[in-house]
């Protein structure tokens, strides 16, 4: 299967001259962490020596489950702490900034597990993201005229993103009646709403039905057209492969290897730390559902088993 | 049976300054709990405070104005100490929190060794604090009767009494409305969902928890003034049951609606009394005494409470569409 032919962006491009190597320097970096650290308790849950998000590309951040990606997410984004460590956003340091103020400074992300607001009206959702609204003040919400004017730009700000992401006609419903996938493409509309120069998703397609797959990742790369960072972490290997410029791969806290998609899902250390050999292979593909393939799948299953257990011993010694 | 008097009863309690303080109370409890989802388990703690700091100030000589604004003041001061350490944390922490804190001031107030400012167990005797209060009716004294009513016009459970209380009472109303349909209130609405959500979106969600407890305390505070002008500042007066009356009236009218900690106060305080009166007509004194009577009333609007919440509860006035979306 060949990976890189499928796109190649400007953003892409830009990319040429950097490191094959966790930690690379980008030519443009919009985030720059340098020795974040977070433990919880005795376990590292993240343990990033230095990490690079080049400005204007889509990004991705994969890696096995309790990786440190979301908590990652967590601590650059400000909702949670870390025990040390600083990074910068546009060059202007947002290490220990609370969560509001991080997303006012243009960094604003959406969550694994949706957070729709549900008895508010998917209008209501998307006007709470949008900044500078003078009738959030309490004083001033008392006199409507003050606020009446940005209060109609917003509304048509928002009518014009919920057009795009084809949610107009449910403008008026209770987010809460929306389906996962609608609240995803709501959650990434309200985070638009607020005007940032990047974007964090997590687990953009986590959810949602092959037929809006495509939509999304449409609207991803969009973003990107359109001069946004978007940082994602995702699961789905098609995904990455099809729109990311640049992978990161994370692993037990650490990054372990970065580089374009194409070539990190064919390193030898991110296979074995996360993809798996059959990676490529369609699982759902019925041809695989015979005794044969199984039993042999089992046989090299068993097989690394058995090799690993051998390393451990050696390691061991 | 005199159906006249107890018809005359109940409907007195539609407008008295009692159902007025427990309306506004519950008004202020609907900025926590209603808008923004803050579970304040001590509104009665505000009241207390309001209360004391008006009977004190007019005590030591000081307008019925300057008594408000010390109330008021340390209502914020109140509201303040209480949010700081707990609005950055979970919902449940400020319940706990807040009890313990009402039942702080309720404790302190009464003990022995405040007795020189608070009265101590026995309280602070109306004729006292109220001369304040009723140096500002215009009216001439005396008594007024309206249709089957009398009351006086100025001195204690007054005229003049009930129309500020319902004034404000409208007025809270209306500044309620305002601010439920003002950006504003949508940031406060958005926390109730969800704060991180909201967090993610640049507001300064510690900031708007922190207005939103002083406001709702400050209209506790208010309710304290009223609820103790027709009568004495007592402290166990405003203990935990009044706390989960505000809760029950407001539940009852429908949280999160404008008018509907008005219309809870009303029903909850008429049906209280109709059920009372009748009962002490109806019953003999050998089968039922009045304090007996007194209890089985509560019983009865428990019970009635009970149905209410379990097949109506989003309250009379509540939002069916918005209940039924399942949160989480």
């Amino acid at each position: 299967m060949s990976a890189d032919a499928t796109h190649q962006s400007p953003a892409a491009a830009a990319f040429a001259d950097v490191e094959h190597k966790p930690g690379a320097k980008k030519p443009d970096p919009i985030l720059v962490a340098d020795g974040v650290h977070r433990a919880f308790g005795g376990m590292v849950a993240v343990d990033v020596e230095h990490l690079e998000i080049q400005r204007g590309a889509i990004t991705a951040l994969i890696g096995p489950n309790g990786a440190g990606k979301t908590t990652l997410f967590n601590l650059l984004t400000g909702f949670d702490k870390p025990d040390k460590g600083s990074w910068s956003f546009d060059g202007k340091s947002l290490a220990g900034v609370p969560a509001g103020k991080v997303a006012r400074a243009g960094m604003v992300r959406t969550f694994q597990l949706t957070k729709a607001l549900s008895r508010m009206t998917v209008l209501d959702n998307m006007r709470l993201g949008a900044p500078r609204q003078p009738g959030e003040n309490l004083l001033t919400a008392l006199v409507p005229p003050l606020w009446r004017r940005r209060e109609a730009e917003i509304t048509e700000m928002a009518d014009a993103l919920l057009a795009r992401f084809k949610l107009d006609a449910k403008r008026q419903d209770f987010a809460g009646s929306l389906s996962g996938g609608q609240r995803k493409l709501l959650e990434m509309a309200r985070a638009l709403m607020n005007g940032p120069q990047m974007i964090m998703l997590d687990e953009p397609m986590a959810g949602v039905n092959p037929a809006l797959t495509q939509s999304l990742l449409g609207h991803i790369q969009a973003l990107r057209d359109d001069g946004m960072t978007v940082l994602f972490v995702e699961h789905d290997m098609h995904m990455v492969r099809h729109i990311s410029d640049w992978v990161i791969v994370m692993a037990e806290g650490r990054i372990v290897a970065e580089g374009p998609p194409g070539e990190v899902m064919s390193d030898q250390a991110v296979i074995d730390a996360y993809l798996g050999a059959h990676h490529d292979t369609d699982l759902g593909d019925d041809s695989l559902l015979s005794d044969e393939v199984a039993d042999q799948l089992e046989r090299e299953a068993e097989q690394e088993q058995a090799e690993r257990e051998a390393e451990n011993e050696e390691g061991g010694r | 049976m005199d159906w006249t008097r107890i018809l005359a009863n109940v409907v007195g309690e539609f407008f008295s300054p009692l159902t007025a303080a427990y309306a506004i109370a519950a008004i202020g409890l609907n900025i926590h709990f209603g808008l923004t989802g803050l579970l304040n388990m001590g509104q009665a703690g505000f009241m207390l405070i309001g209360a004391y700091g008006f009977a004190i100030t007019t005590l030591a000589g000081g307008s019925a104005l300057a008594g408000i604004l010390v109330g008021l003041v340390a209502a914020v001061v109140f509201s303040l100490i209480l949010g700081m350490p707990t609005l950055r944390l979970r919902g449940d922490y400020l319940a706990i929190v807040t009890i313990a804190a009402a039942e702080i001031v309720r404790l302190i107030a009464r003990s022995t060794s405040m007795t020189w400012l608070t009265g101590g167990n026995a309280g602070i005797a109306g004729d006292g604090f109220k001369n304040a209060f009723h140096e500002t009716c215009p009216f001439p004294s005396g008594n007024t009767t309206v249709l089957w009513w009398t009351y006086p016009n100025c001195y204690s459970n007054s005229w003049w009494l009930r129309i500020v209380a319902w004034v404000l009472v409208g007025l809270f109303c209306l500044l309620v409305w305002r601010l439920m349909r003002s950006p504003w209130g949508r940031v406060l609405k958005g926390i109730r969902e969800d704060e991180d959500a909201v967090r993610s979106l640049g507001k300064n969600v510690y900031s708007y928890k922190m207005q939103a407890l002083v406001l709702g305390g400050v209209l506790g505070a208010i309710a304290g003034i009223i609820y103790v002008l027709p009568q004495a500042v007592q402290a166990d007066s405003m203990g935990r049951p009044t706390t989960f009356f505000v809760w029950t009236l407001l539940l009852l009218g429908g949280a999160a609606t404008v008018f509907g900690p008005v219309l809870g106060s009303v029903l909850l305080w008429a049906v209280l009394m109709l059920i009372r009166s009748v009962m002490r007509d109806v019953i003999p004194m050998s089968v039922l005494s009045s304090e007996q009577i007194e209890a089985f009333s509560f019983i009865t609007v428990g019970v009635t409470l009970m149905l209410l919440v379990i097949f109506r509860p989003q309250g009379i006035l509540g939002d069916k569409k918005e209940l039924a979306i399942n949160v989480r």
